[in-house]
C-alpha cells in the first residue's frame, strides 16, 4: 500500500470528520477555502508539492457539495507542470471539476495536444484519460486524428491504444463526423483481429457506437463479432487475468452481442449458424450457481444472448425457449433476476407470436405487482400494460384498480393512466368502461387527469344506451362520503345531462338530484362550479313538470351567483337565471348535447406520442421502430384534433367553430338564443392513408334547431382529389316524429357539375340518411353551391338554404418549386403578354407577417419564404385544379408602415384564374373571417336577406 | 454508457463522484440528493436496480459505502453491476481488505483506479492485474518524483501544515 503522504490533507479529513454537525463543518471548510485562497493569491511561495496539496483539498472540499469555482484556474494550470505528479493531479481534478462545456478547458487543449502527440506514454494516458471524460466538441475537432493516430498505430503499447480508442469514441460522441465512414470500416475490421482482450473491449466499444449510428458502413464486422464470440464462449486463448470467476470476459461477450443486435439481419447462412451454436450454448448452459457474482456475470451474458436471439428473429423453438426461460426467472426468489425477467418479457412483446405464450405466465406476473421492491411492481406494470388485449383486460385492468389503493404514490398516475387506456382500448363492453374509470376517480381522482372524463362523456353521449347506466351510477358515487372533485365534475355533467332518464328511480326525482349535487357545491373550485350550474338549469328544464320548489331553489342559485368572483361563473349564473325563468318554452335550448364526432382518444394520443418520441440509437428502441408494434392496438385511426368535449356553453351565444379552411369564426350576430348552434369541429385531416394528393379531407356537423322546435341536424364530410371532390351530406332527425317530404336540392353554380344521389322522402324519427355528392369543378369561379333543404315536420314546411363549403381553396394545392424556377416561371408571366394582376389593397386587417403567411398557407399556397429578397414579402405557389390545372403564383407585399395596405400580385398563364384568385385571397385578407358579416359575393344573395338564423351563420363559415 | 458513478456512505455522506456526461454542479447535487434517498432506504432483499429520470441506476452496498452507477435504461444491468464488484476488488487488491476509512483518506486514490477501470463511461480493462500493473507504476513515478524534490520544499510542507 503505498500512499502518498499528504498529511496537511489527512489532517484536514480527519478534522472535517470530526465535526459534530454541518455548522462546524461548514466552518471548517470555509476556514480552509480562505486559507486556500490566500495560498493561491500570492503564488510566489507555493512549491509545486503544496499545490498539488491545495487542489486535492478543494476536490475534497467540492465532493462534500461546497462551491470552488475560484479554484478551477489552479487545477487547470497544474496540467501544464513538468512533471508527472503534479501533472496527474492537475488532469484527474480538473475531470473531476468541471464538465465539458467549461470555458477553461478551451486553455488547455494545446497543452493537451502536445502531449497527445508527445512520446511521454504516462503522458499520452493522463491526456487520453481527460479527453476520454469530459472532452467536448472542441477537442473533438482538434484532437481526433491524433487520437486515431495512436489507436492503430504499432509502436504504441495496449496501454496506451485502449484508452485511445475510448476517447475516440467520447470524440465520435460529440462529433460523429470526426470518424470518416469509408477509412474506418477497414481500420475497425482490422481491429476486431486484436489479440490483447483489453484494447478488444475497448475497440468492440467504440464499434457499438459507430454501428449504432450506420450499420450499413460496418457490415465486414459481423463475421469477426462473430468469431470473437466463438473464441470466447469456447473459451480458446483467454489468457487466465480476462476470466471473472472462470467465465471468459464476459464484458467483452455482452458488448459483441450488443454490435449485433444494429445490424438489422445477418442473412450469410454460415455467419448465422455459427451464431446460432454460440446462442444456443449460451441459452443452454446457463445454469444458476450460487457464488452471486458469477451467477450475475453469466446472467449477464444470457440476457445479452436473449435480447440478440429476439432481434434475429430467430426460429419458433428457440423463441420458445426464451419464454420459457424467462418464465422461469420471473418465479425465482432471486430479485434481479425476476427484475430483468420481467424487463425482458415486456421487450420481447415485440416479437411476434410469443404473446400467447407469455399470457400463460399473467398470474405470476400478477403477483409481481405486490413485490416488496417498487422496481419489480414497476416492470410488472409495464408488462402487464404490454401485454394486455381484449381476452385478459378485464382481469388486468380489475387488478390494477384493485392495486391502485394500497399503489405507492410514485406509481399511481402511471398506473392510473396505464388503466384508464386499457379500459378505453380493450373494454368488452362501454358500461364497464364506464364502471372502471368512475372507480378510478373514485380511488386516485387526483391522478386522474382531465382527458380521461372527458373521454367517458364523449362516450356517455354518443351512445344513447349507456346513457341512463352512467347517470344511475354517477348518482351512486355522489352518495359515497368523501367525494373527489373530478366526480363531481363528472357526475354533474352527466347528470345534468340524463337525469331525466332515470325520474322514476326512487331517489332520483330531479329535486333529489339537485340537492345531492347541490351539496358538493359550496366546497369546489370555480371551473366545477360552472360545470355544475349548467347541471342545474339541465335538470330544472328536462323535468316533465316543473316542480315549483326545485325552481325557486335553483333560481335562488343562480341570483346568488350573479355576483360570484368569477366572471365565467357570473355570466352563466345569469343568463341561465334570465332563460329560466322563460319556462318550458326554452326545453330545446337545454336540449341534450349532439354526438360528438368520432376522434381519437387523447389518452391513446398520448401514449402513442410517448412512443413515437425516440430520437434515440439504442438498440432496442431501434428494434422498436423496425418492427411494427403489435403492442399497441390502435382503436381509431383518425388523428386527433386535441378538441375537447365542449362543454355547455349555449346561453352566452359563445360558438367555437373549427372549421379547415376558416381560421375562426366567433359569431356574435344571432340575436336570440333560439337559433342556438352547436358546432364541434371534427379532424381538419382525413385518416393518415390518404395518398398525399388528396386535400385535407374535411368534416363539419351542424346541428340546426328551427322555430318549429323540431330538430334537424346535417352533417358533411368531403374528400378533395384534384379538381373532384366527394361530399356526403349527413342529415339527422333529432325529432319523435318523422320528417316527411325531405327535399334536398344542391343549386349548382355554373362552374361546376354536381352529381346529387336521391334523397328518401322521409326521414325516420332520430334517423340519419346519407346523401353523397360527387363534385367536379369546371372553370374556375368563386361561387358556392347552396343546399336547398325542406321538409314537413307535421305541422308545417320548413325550409332554409345552406351554402356549401365548396369553396375555390378546395381545389388549390400548394406547389413547391425550386427558387430558380420560381424566378423564372414568374418572369415568363411578366410577359409579354403581361399575365401578372396587381392591385392595391386597401382596408386589410392588420396581422404580423407570419399570420398573413399561415393565412395564405391556409388557403393551400405553398409559401416559399426566403425566395423574395424583401423580407416585408410573401411569396408563394400553387396548382389550381379545374379541367386543366394551372400554376398559379402569388405574391404579397406588405408596407412595415402601414400594415392595412398591401400589393397582391398573382399571376397564372390563365387569366381568369389569375382573377378568380386575386379576388378570392382579396376577401381573406380584406375581411379575416371573425365573425362579422361576410362580404356579399358577386352572383350571389347576400346571406343576410336571403338566409336567416343559422344559414347565416354557417355562410360566415365558408 | 455509464453516465456517473456515486460512491455514497450510508449516512449519505458522498465519498467520490464522477460524471461521464455534462451535469453542471446544480444537477449533481440535485441527481446525488434524489439518488441518497431512493436508495439508501432500500432493504437488502431487494433488487439492485432502481429507475431514475428515464435512466437506471445499479447499486451495490458493500459494508458501509453503495456504489451506485448510472446507465442507459437499456443497458445490461447485471453487467453493470459487475463493473462495480470488479472496482471493488481492484480497491480491495490495491489497499488490502479495503474499508471506508481507506477510501475517505485517500480519495484520489480511488479516482486514480476509477480512471483505469472507466473511460468515457465504458469499461476500459477488465484485467484486474493489469489495472493494478499501472496503479503501482504510477505510485513508483509520484515516489521518483517526491525523492528528485529537494528536502528544502518538503521541509516547508510540513512547517505550512
Amino acid at each position: 500500500m503505498a500512499l502518498s503522504g499528504m498529511r496537511g490533507l489527512s489532517v484536514f479529513i480527519s478534522d472535517v470528520r470530526n465535526c459534530q454537525n454541518k455548522e462546524l463543518e461548514r466552518a471548517r471548510v470555509d476556514k480552509e477555502l480562505a486559507n486556500i485562497r490566500t495560498k493561491f493569491k500570492n503564488d510566489k511561495g507555493l512549491t509545486p508539492y503544496e499545490k498539488k496539496k491545495y487542489v486535492w483539498k478543494m476536490l475534497y472540499i467540492f465532493m462534500l457539495g461546497y462551491d470552488v469555482d475560484f479554484g478551477h484556474m489552479e487545477a487547470v494550470s497544474l496540467i501544464s507542470a513538468p512533471k508527472y505528479a503534479e501533472k496527474q493531479v492537475g488532469y484527474i481534478v480538473t475531470s473531476s471539476l468541471l464538465n465539458e462545456n467549461h470555458d477553461f478547458l478551451r486553455l488547455v487543449i494545446n497543452t493537451v495536444r502536445n502531449d497527445i502527440i508527445g512520446r511521454n506514454e504516462t503522458f499520452q494516458c493522463l491526456a487520453l484519460t481527460m479527453v476520454g471524460n469530459i472532452g467536448g466538441k472542441e477537442f473533438s475537432e482538434s484532437l481526433a486524428p491524433d487520437v486515431q493516430k495512436l489507436l492503430i498505430s504499432n509502436s504504441c503499447r495496449p496501454l496506451v491504444r485502449k484508452k485511445a480508442a475510448l476517447c475516440l469514441l467520447r470524440l465520435y460522441r460529440k462529433n460523429p463526423d470526426v470518424v470518416s465512414v469509408d477509412g474506418w470500416a477497414d481500420r475497425m475490421s482490422q481491429l476486431l483481429d486484436e489479440r490483447e482482450i483489453g484494447v478488444l473491449t475497448a475497440v468492440m466499444s467504440l464499434l457499438v457506437a459507430l454501428v449504432a449510428n450506420n450499420p450499413d458502413a460496418y457490415w465486414n464486422c459481423v463475421s469477426k463479432c462473430v468469431r470473437v464470440l466463438e473464441r470466447l464462449t469456447r473459451s480458446q486463448d483467454i489468457p487466465q487475468e480476462y476470466t471473472y470467476y472462470g467465465i471468459p470476459s464476459p464484458w467483452l461477450q455482452v458488448k459483441t452481442m450488443r454490435v449485433l443486435q444494429y445490424f438489422p439481419a445477418i442473412d450469410d447462412p454460415n455467419i448465422r449458424r455459427s451464431l446460432f451454436e454460440v446462442l444456443q450454448r449460451v441459452l443452454m448452459g446457463t445454469d444458476a450457481v450460487k457464488n452471486i457474482n458469477k451467477n450475475n456475470a453469466t446472467h449477464a451474458v444470457l440476457f445479452e444472448a436473449l435480447a440478440l436471439v429476439m432481434h434475429l428473429d430467430a426460429e419458433k423453438d428457440m423463441m420458445a425457449q426464451c419464454v420459457g426461460l424467462l418464465g422461469k426467472f420471473i418465479a425465482v426468489r432471486e430479485p434481479n433476476i425476476r427484475y430483468l425477467g420481467l424487463e425482458n418479457m415486456t421487450r420481447m412483446l415485440m416479437v411476434s407470436d410469443v404473446q400467447e405464450s407469455i399470457k400463460r405466465h399473467q398470474v405470476q406476473i400478477i403477483t409481481s405487482l405486490r413485490d416488496p421492491d417498487i422496481s419489480i411492481r414497476r416492470r410488472s406494470l409495464d408488462l402487464l400494460y404490454g401485454m394486455c388485449d381484449v381476452t385478459n383486460a378485464k382481469d388486468i385492468v380489475e387488478e390494477l384498480l384493485q392495486y391502485l389503493t394500497t399503489a405507492d404514490f410514485a406509481i399511481r398516475e402511471e398506473l392510473a393512466l396505464k388503466a384508464a387506456i386499457l379500459a378505453e382500448k380493450f373494454a368488452p363492453d362501454l358500461s364497464w368502461y364506464v364502471d372502471v374509470i368512475l372507480q378510478l376517480i373514485e380511488k386516485a381522482g387526483d391522478f386522474v387527469s382531465d382527458d380521461i372524463w372527458y373521454r367517458v362523456v364523449q362516450f356517455v353521449t354518443n351512445n344513447d344506451d349507456l346513457q341512463p347506466y352512467a347517470a344511475a351510477k354517477a348518482r351512486d358515487f355522489l352518495d359515497k362520503p368523501a367525494v373527489h372533485e373530478t366526480m363531481v365534475k363528472v357526475a354533474g355533467y352527466l347528470l345534468g345531462e340524463y337525469s331525466h332518464l332515470l325520474s322514476r328511480r326512487p331517489g332520483c326525482s330531479p329535486k333529489e338530484v339537485f340537492s345531492i349535487i347541490h351539496d358538493k357545491f359550496a366546497t369546489v373550485s370555480t371551473p366545477t362550479k360552472a360545470i355544475l350550474l349548467s347541471a342545474y338549469i339541465k335538470i330544472l328544464l328536462h323535468s316533465q313538470t316543473v316542480d315549483p320548489e326545485l325552481q325557486n331553489h335553483v333560481l335562488a342559485v343562480f341570483r346568488k351567483n350573479e355576483t360570484y368572483l368569477d366572471a365565467e361563473v357570473q355570466q352563466r349564473a345569469s343568463e341561465y337565471y334570465a332563460l329560466s325563468r322563460k319556462g318550458p318554452s326554452m326545453v330545446d335550448v337545454m336540449a341534450e348535447m349532439p354526438k360528438f364526432p368520432e376522434r381519437q382518444s387523447a389518452l391513446l394520443k398520448k401514449a402513442e406520442d410517448t412512443e413515437v418520441d425516440v430520437a434515440d440509437t439504442s438498440a432496442t428502441k431501434l428494434r422498436l421502430m423496425q418492427l411494427t408494434s403489435t403492442a399497441v392496438v390502435v382503436a381509431d385511426q383518425k388523428p386527433a384534433n386535441g378538441v375537447h368535449p365542449a362543454l355547455t356553453r349555449v346561453p352566452s351565444g359563445q360558438r367555437n367553430i373549427e372549421a379547415p379552411t376558416v381560421p375562426v369564426a366567433n359569431g356574435g350576430q344571432s340575436p336570440a338564443p333560439v337559433d342556438f348552434l352547436a358546432i364541434e369541429a371534427a379532424p381538419t385531416h382525413s385518416a393518415p392513408e390518404s395518398s398525399p394528393l388528396v386535400g385535407p379531407g374535411d368534416s363539419l356537423a351542424l346541428a340546426l334547431m328551427d322555430n318549429q322546435a323540431s330538430t334537424v341536424q346535417i352533417g358533411l364530410k368531403a374528400e378533395w382529389r384534384g379538381n373532384q371532390g366527394r361530399i356526403v351530406l349527413f342529415l339527422g332527425n333529432k325529432h319523435t316524429a318523422p320528417l316527411l317530404s325531405v327535399k334536398a336540392v344542391i343549386l349548382p353554380p355554373r362552374h361546376m357539375q354536381l352529381l346529387t344521389s336521391n334523397v328518401p322522402d322521409t326521414i325516420p324519427p332520430r334517423a340519419q340518411v346519407q346523401c353523397p355528392v360527387e363534385v367536379t369543378n369546371l372553370s374556375p369561379s368563386r361561387e358556392i353551391p347552396v343546399l336547398d333543404f325542406c321538409y314537413n315536420n307535421s305541422s308545417a314546411m320548413v325550409s332554409f338554404k345552406l351554402r356549401l363549403p365548396v369553396i375555390m381553396s378546395k381545389f388549390l394545392q400548394g406547389a413547391t418549386l425550386a427558387p430558380a424556377d420560381y424566378i423564372a416561371r414568374w418572369k415568363a408571366l411578366m410577359g409579354p403578354p403581361n399575365k401578372l394582376l396587381q392591385e392595391v389593397v386597401r382596408g386589410v386587417k392588420p396581422l404580423p407577417l407570419q399570420e398573413m403567411s399561415d393565412l395564405l398557407g391556409s388557403l393551400h399556397v405553398a409559401i416559399a419564404p426566403g425566395y423574395d429578397p424583401n423580407v416585408n414579402n410573401i411569396v408563394g405557389a400553387a396548382t389550381y385544379f379545374s379541367e386543366n390545372p394551372t400554376l398559379c403564383l402569388v405574391r404579397i407585399e406588405t408596407d412595415p408602415a402601414d400594415r392595412t395596405q398591401i400589393r397582391l400580385t398573382v399571376g397564372t398563364p390563365d387569366t381568369s384564374v389569375a382573377l378568380e384568385l386575386k379576388e378570392y385571397i382579396k376577401e381573406r385578407l380584406v375581411d379575416i373571417p371573425s365573425g362579422a358579416a361576410p362580404t356579399s359575393l358577386p352572383g350571389m344573395p347576400s346571406p343576410a336577406d336571403d338566409l336567416v338564423g343559422p344559414a347565416a351563420s354557417l355562410a360566415g363559415l365558408i | 454508457q455509464i453516465r456517473f458513478v456515486l460512491l455514497i456512505s450510508r449516512q449519505g455522506k458522498v465519498r467520490l463522484t464522477k460524471w461521464y456526461s455534462p451535469y453542471t454542479q446544480k444537477e449533481r447535487l440535485k441527481a446525488i440528493r434524489e439518488l441518497s434517498a431512493l436508495i439508501l432506504p432500500r432493504g437488502p432483499k431487494l433488487c439492485n436496480f432502481v429507475e431514475w429520470k428515464g435512466l437506471k441506476v445499479v447499486y451495490k452496498r458493500y459494508a458501509s459505502l453503495y456504489f451506485c452507477i448510472c446507465v442507459d435504461s437499456e443497458d445490461n444491468e447485471l453487467d453493470g453491476l459487475e463493473v462495480i464488484h470488479h472496482y471493488v476488488q481492484v480497491l480491495d487488491r490495491y489497499f488490502g481488505n479495503v474499508c471506508e476509512l481507506d477510501l475517505i483518506f485517500n480519495f484520489h486514490k480511488a479516482y486514480f483506479i476509477l480512471d483505469e477501470i472507466l473511460i468515457a463511461g465504458e469499461l476500459q480493462e477488465s484485467s484486474k492485474k493489469s489495472v493494478s500493473r499501472v496503479i503501482s507504476a504510477q505510485d513508483t513515478l509520484v515516489e521518483n518524483a517526491k525523492e528528485q524534490a529537494s528536502s528544502l520544499s518538503n521541509m516547508i510542507a510540513q512547517a505550512t501544515k
